[in-house]
């Protein structure tokens, strides 16, 4: 028989040793994932990728046309994105404590945050692509933008709440008008929450498949044109990696590397760089 | 003069507070429009299909593109049955790995362990699905899905459920590699809300002798229970609307199987794999409509989500 003392403690000793295996669990699918990515990928990052286009089936060739596409569209997408973000994020922070604007928009923002990103490309698809009668660079970066918005928001807002409002009382003290005031002291104090946020947003879209789908769709030659269809490594991945060709495949497996790579060192980057900013205060 | 200058030069910064203070309204108003111009276009896009089939869409398994015959039932079951094993899976997961983090791990491992998880979120959705479908799915077929049809399909109710051929891709794997994907949402949000319980609560359950354990399980768990109730939504949120890692993996068969060992489709993998190839404004429409289907489900699950971790949230500044 056990005493209750006893049947407590091993209840205790049981839940807490399978919460240390749900940790392992976690941790061991991050690592397999990763390791097979090494694997897989290692072999494929030669100089070939980053300076040859994607080849037909059979033939030798690179990742450089889905590569400059990638960094384009992120890039534009980031450029679109950012600047209404910020902007929103900042009313709902600071002229948001009154009205009905500023809960709903929270809300939706929210909400769109975790949309179903497949719906966006649906969305650009219909509202864009249709009307000019083929994809695009540009359909692509806006589909990507969409989704940079939310995240931005969210980040401005959150690291605005944080800046002391004595911060802005002594501005306004000295007669700066609100504008100065947000501009020059409220967002510059929060302004390294905010850079983490726009990283975010860049790791979180240099990664996105879906919305490319039915906008920027693929190409396989070097484009420069954003009015034309564009590669891109998501898209590319996808293609080669369901392909019956074994080259295709290799290629994609050195994409997967190399895209894996550069999102999960900007999230690090990102929150070292927050932390180490916050440190200061 | 001076008086006549300085009166000037107040009248512009109001004028350029007032012009700043519209343009942050404006951008917030785009997000709402953003939202509406997203149903709107939804909703037109999917008209043809909406008028040709009405609410039989919803309850017809045909998916017969040369007859022009659509109905969404096989792929709605899909995204359901996928996203429901993924929080079978995710929350006890979730809730462990929560639990390691907020109250058995050493001070120094939190940070690293907590940036591990995250980094399990942080990976591409498509690497999921190359991940699944070269290593884990044949994995999956030689070595389990064996041994679930030797001892779980002869069982009575459940076992047809987890019977058919061991071919490593279906609705079982894509829902494994959604649980693995959700893990991070869901363990992030716990460990936000756990973090919420004021440490004179625990403090005094401990005092009075209980286990780390029951103060987790009595304490801890029913105080938060709102906001862990919204973190498991916003997995299921991201569940139903995943894309690229399902459609590796899941078959794309649009058939309606009634096991889960077998292919099946889900709402956004049958967009992926058909949207770009669709001939006819019937075909375009009906995947519109999916689409705006899958919107409109994930969008309640996503409102019902935050809004409960809105009501928790409240309880922390009381």
């Amino acid at each position: 028989m056990f005493s209750l003392y006893n049947r407590r403690r091993l209840i205790n000793f049981i839940s807490l040793g399978v919460s240390i295996l749900a940790m392992l669990f976690g941790l061991f699918w991050l690592g397999w994932i990763l390791l097979t990515l090494l694997e897989h990928g290692l072999p494929g990052l030669t100089p070939a990728l980053f300076s040859k286009m994607t080849p037909p089936p059979g033939s030798d060739g690179g990742l450089l046309n889905a590569i400059a596409g990638s960094l384009m569209m992120t890039v534009l997408g980031t450029l679109i994105g950012t600047p209404i973000g910020i902007l929103a994020g900042t009313y709902l922070a600071e002229f948001g404590q009154r009205g009905w604007l500023a809960p709903i928009t929270r809300f939706i923002n929210d909400v769109l945050l975790s949309a179903p990103s497949i719906v966006i490309g649906l969305f650009v698809y219909e509202v864009y692509v249709v009307h000019v009668k083929h994809f695009s660079g540009w359909a692509g970066a806006l589909a990507l933008s969409i989704i940079v918005i939310p995240v931005v928001i969210r980040t401005t807002e959150n690291m605005l709440r944080l800046v002391p409002n004595t911060l802005r009382e002594a501005a306004a003290a000295l007669g700066a008008p609100q504008w100065k005031v947000i501009n020059f002291v409220t967002l510059r104090a929060a302004r390294a929450g905010i850079i983490t946020g726009i990283l975010l947003a860049v790791a979180r879209i240099s990664g996105e498949t879906a919305p490319l789908l039915f906008t920027s769709l693929n190409n396989q030659f070097w484009n420069g044109d954003m009015d034309k269809p564009m590669a891109n490594l998501p898209v590319v991945i996808f293609q080669f990696a369901m392909s019956p060709y074994e080259d295709w495949q290799h290629l994609a497996w050195a994409g997967a590397l190399l895209i894996t790579f550069s999102v999960l060192t900007l999230n690090i980057v990102a929150r070292v760089m927050f932390r180490q900013n916050s440190n200061h205060h | 003069m001076q008086t006549l200058l300085r009166e000037a030069r107040l009248k512009r910064q109001n004028i350029l507070d007032i012009v700043f203070r519209n343009m942050t309204r404006v951008s917030a108003f785009a997000v709402l429009a953003l939202l509406t111009a997203i149903l709107a276009s939804l909703v037109i896009g999917s008209m043809p299909a909406i008028k040709a089939f009405g609410f039989n869409f919803l309850s017809s398994s045909e998916w017969d593109p040369v007859n022009e015959n659509f109905g969404a039932l096989v792929p709605i079951i899909g995204t359901l049955a996928t996203a429901g094993i993924a929080l079978v899976i995710a929350i006890p997961v979730s809730f462990g790995i929560a639990l390691f983090l907020t109250e058995l791990s050493p001070q120094w491992m939190r940070r690293p362990l907590g940036i591990a998880v995250e980094l399990l979120a942080g990976i591409p959705s498509i690497i999921y699905g190359m991940w699944g479908l070269f290593v884990f799915a044949p994995l999956f077929a030689d070595h389990i899905e064996p041994w679930i049809n030797e001892h779980i399909g002869p069982l009575p109710m459940i076992g047809p459920y987890f019977s058919g051929p061991p071919m490593g891709i279906g609705i079982l794997t894509a829902g494994i590699i959604l649980s693995i994907m959700v893990i991070p949402f869901i363990t992030s949000v716990m460990r936000d809300v756990f973090d919420v319980v004021p440490t004179l609560l625990k403090e005094s359950a401990y005092g009075l002798g209980s286990t780390t354990w029951e103060v987790m399980w009595r304490v801890v768990l029913p105080y938060t229970r709102i906001g862990v109730v919204g973190g498991v939504m916003l997995g299921l949120g991201r569940a139903l609307g995943e894309t690229m890692a399902v459609t590796f993996v899941i078959g794309n068969a649009n058939e309606l199987s009634g096991s889960l060992l077998m292919p099946g489709n889900s709402i956004s993998s049958a967009l992926a794999n058909e949207f770009t190839e669709a001939v006819g404004d019937l075909y375009t429409a009906s995947l519109v409509e999916l689409g705006l289907i899958l919107f409109f489900i994930t969008f309640v699950v996503l409102s019902i989500a935050r809004f409960m971790l809105y009501k928790l949230g409240q309880k922390e500044g009381h």
